[in-house]
């Protein structure tokens, strides 16, 4: 009898992600060990795993990659890879899949839905009514977003998904990326500094690598200015969080909206009491809709691996 | 000599007298600017009751100044007998008896569309919040539950849903363009059709309900529209339908909303007005799917600045005898 391919699954996910592999995989549950019984877990069933499936908030490191000799295959459930030691993968000629196109228009929308949040007070307004304030005054006047400047970081397919969204809200668009897009009617601008400098909302919409890591930094909050905006759904760490929060409170940046944090779940305090801060939890691509594809993308790719058939999101 | 029968002419260096009645917001935000170059009287600073003091000090006043949640009556403007413009601060006019205003030919301005964009947008942001529940997902993380609690609830997802449009006026057709964007397909219902749209027309409310996913009301509050979002068209709109309204809480049977809400007979809303503001049902605030905003779509720092100068140049235009900027046009 042939004996069952091993899937460590590192985080729930979805139940229907669970159920679809367990239809065809041994699963191997890594979020019901408790921390420290993990390396042991993983010893016991180096000998069946033979693939991770991975997200976007953790991912195998070297220490797992090493601690499963028979890993083939890391099967992300995201879009974002800065969690997976893909080098170490690359040595060791482990396959790597993600899920690029699931998630672009929910992520897309998150990063609309975060600046109109922002700007317009939605949060704090819901707020106003929820606490009954409104029978004691008329709420405050906010700012217009139709037919402002937006400057987007990173022009992928996201940042695309966010321009094209943006446009339709009358915004001129501006980005910056590692190269000029030679087909592209936003204009270009070569630092992320002469982009902030122009824009009134910024949007982090790029990849996290080692080049992108604090690309937000106290130069660039001080171009976007005290009516400016920051976005981000991306990475915490392509934001210089100390610098953002400061700046906030101190009022030289007008408000951010944030789907993400450099050490998620925990929020620095400061940020927790700011009117003209929306926070989120890192639901950028978390619909019912996204996570049914994510899965579907993710066992695809592990069912056409172990039957020697073509990839169909590799990475590696 | 003076002339003029119609008016009386300024004086030197006397401005025109308005009477201001609300205040509306845009007056408290321009107060400075509208008393330089108005003479306005302040019902609200009196302490006689409303009739008393038009009886007392706006007898000879020509223009009023009326915020959108006044209710300009014909008794109201019976004590206002020299009044020939009503310049509202709201597109709607559903305060206003125009029966009477025409009846004593008293010409009526509104805000036209300076707001529509800014409505618009909260449109689409009340939408997202409701299907994404950034509202809710904000006070889980500013509460500190984010550690405790590692995952959150899914939201849904906004692209490829059928989207019905109640009223395509300026606002209807720039929430269309905004929600084409994220991938909406759009149907609308009207008085009439609009040839010159590409969206899908749906003559019955019942059925374009029926036949989306999301019903956003942007259409004026007349005698036609009250409570047409009944408990029918609820119960069309469905268990995973979500409705939002910008328009005037009165066109939406709003016990029937809120019962369809609690029982799970529809799955959402986004409600920047209701039936008796500032009063909101106590019921919705339990509701993680419904987020509302207190009537302030058009509270904007732009759109302020916007319907002060539409304010100013229609009361400017009146006092020196030329076309009104946004005179409503005759039904």
């Amino acid at each position: 009898m042939e004996a069952s391919i091993g899937v460590l699954l590192i985080r729930p996910l979805s139940a229907y992600l669970q159920q679809e592999l367990c239809k065809r995989y041994t699963l191997f549950k890594f979020w019901q060990e408790p921390q420290h019984l993990r390396r042991e877990f993983l010893r016991e069933h180096s000998n069946s795993i033979r693939a991770v499936v991975a997200n976007g908030v953790q991912g195998p490191d070297a220490e797992m990659i090493d601690a499963l000799p028979l890993l083939e295959i890391v099967a992300s459930h995201s879009s974002g890879l800065d969690k997976i030691d893909l080098d170490k993968c690359r040595e060791r000629g482990i396959r790597v899949t993600y899920t690029p196109d699931a998630l672009t228009d929910e992520v897309a929308d998150m990063a609309i839905l975060l600046t109109l949040a922002t700007v317009r007070r939605i949060c704090e307004a819901d707020q106003y009514v929820r606490r009954s304030e409104w029978k004691n005054a008329d709420f405050k006047l906010t700012t217009k977003f139709s037919g402002k400047a937006v400057g987007i970081i990173g022009l992928g397919r996201i940042g695309s998904a966010i321009a094209k969204r943006a446009e339709a809200f009358g915004c001129s668009i501006g980005y910056h990326s590692r190269s000029q897009k030679p087909n592209s009617r936003y204009k270009y601008y070569p630092s992320v500094i002469e982009l902030a400098l122009d824009s009134q909302i910024l949007i982090v919409a790029c990849a996290l690598t080692h080049e992108t890591r604090h690309i937000v930094n106290r130069d660039v909050i001080d171009a976007l200015g005290s009516n400016g905006v920051v976005i981000n759904i991306a990475r915490g760490s392509h934001i210089d969080e100390a610098e953002l929060v400061s700046a906030l409170v101190e009022g030289r940046l007008g408000g951010a909206g944030l789907d993400v944090l450099e050490n998620e779940p925990e929020a620095p305090t400061r940020l927790l009491g700011l009117d003209n801060v929306v926070l989120s939890p890192h639901v950028g691509a978390s619909t019912v809709e996204t996570r049914r594809v994510m899965a579907d993308l993710v066992v695809q790719n592990l069912d056409a691996h172990f039957s020697g058939k073509t990839l169909l999101t590799p990475v590696i | 000599m003076e002339s003029m029968a119609e008016k009386q002419p300024s004086k030197i260096h006397q401005p025109p007298e308005i009477i201001v009645l609300g205040p509306p917001l845009v007056f408290r935000t321009y107060d400075k600017e509208f008393s330089s170059r108005f003479r306005v009287l302040r019902p609200w600073e009196s302490p006689l009751p409303l009739p008393q003091f038009l009886a007392a000090e706006a007898q000879n006043t020509q223009a009023a100044l009326v915020s959108g949640v006044v209710q300009l009556t014909a008794a109201v403007l019976h004590h206002l007998p020299s009044v020939r413009l009503v310049v509202t601060t709201s597109a709607g006019v559903n305060h206003i008896d125009l029966v009477e205003c025409r009846r004593r030919g008293i010409a009526v301005a509104n805000a036209a569309s300076i707001f529509s964009v800014d409505v618009a947008d909260l449109a689409v942001g009340l939408l997202l919040d409701v299907l994404r529940r950034i509202s809710a997902g904000n006070r889980f993380v500013k509460t500190g539950l984010w550690p405790k609690q590692k995952s959150y609830r899914l939201g849904f997802k906004l692209g490829g849903k059928k989207v019905g449009i109640v009223g395509l006026g300026s606002i209807g057709l720039y929430v269309a363009k905004r929600l084409e964007g994220f991938g909406c397909a759009i149907s609308y219902s009207s008085r009439k059709e609009k040839p010159s749209v590409s969206y899908a027309f749906c003559p019955d409310i019942r059925t374009l309900a029926a036949n989306s996913d999301i019903l956003v009301i942007c259409c004026a509050l007349t005698e036609q529209t009250h409570h047409m979002i009944n408990r029918e068209v609820l119960l069309a709109l469905g268990k995973e339908g979500v409705i939002v309204n910008i328009a005037r809480g009165a066109v939406v049977d709003e016990k029937e909303l809120v019962s369809c809400l609690q029982n799970g007979e529809i799955g959402g809303a986004g409600l920047d007005v209701f039936e008796n503001e500032p009063s909101v049902p106590k019921e919705l605030y339990e509701l993680d799917n419904v987020v509302m905003s207190p009537h302030c779509a058009v509270f904007t720092e732009e759109s302020m600045r916007d319907v002060y100068e539409l304010m100013c140049g229609n009361l400017e235009a009146f006092f020196s005898n030329k076309p009104l900027l946004s005179l409503l046009p005759e039904e």
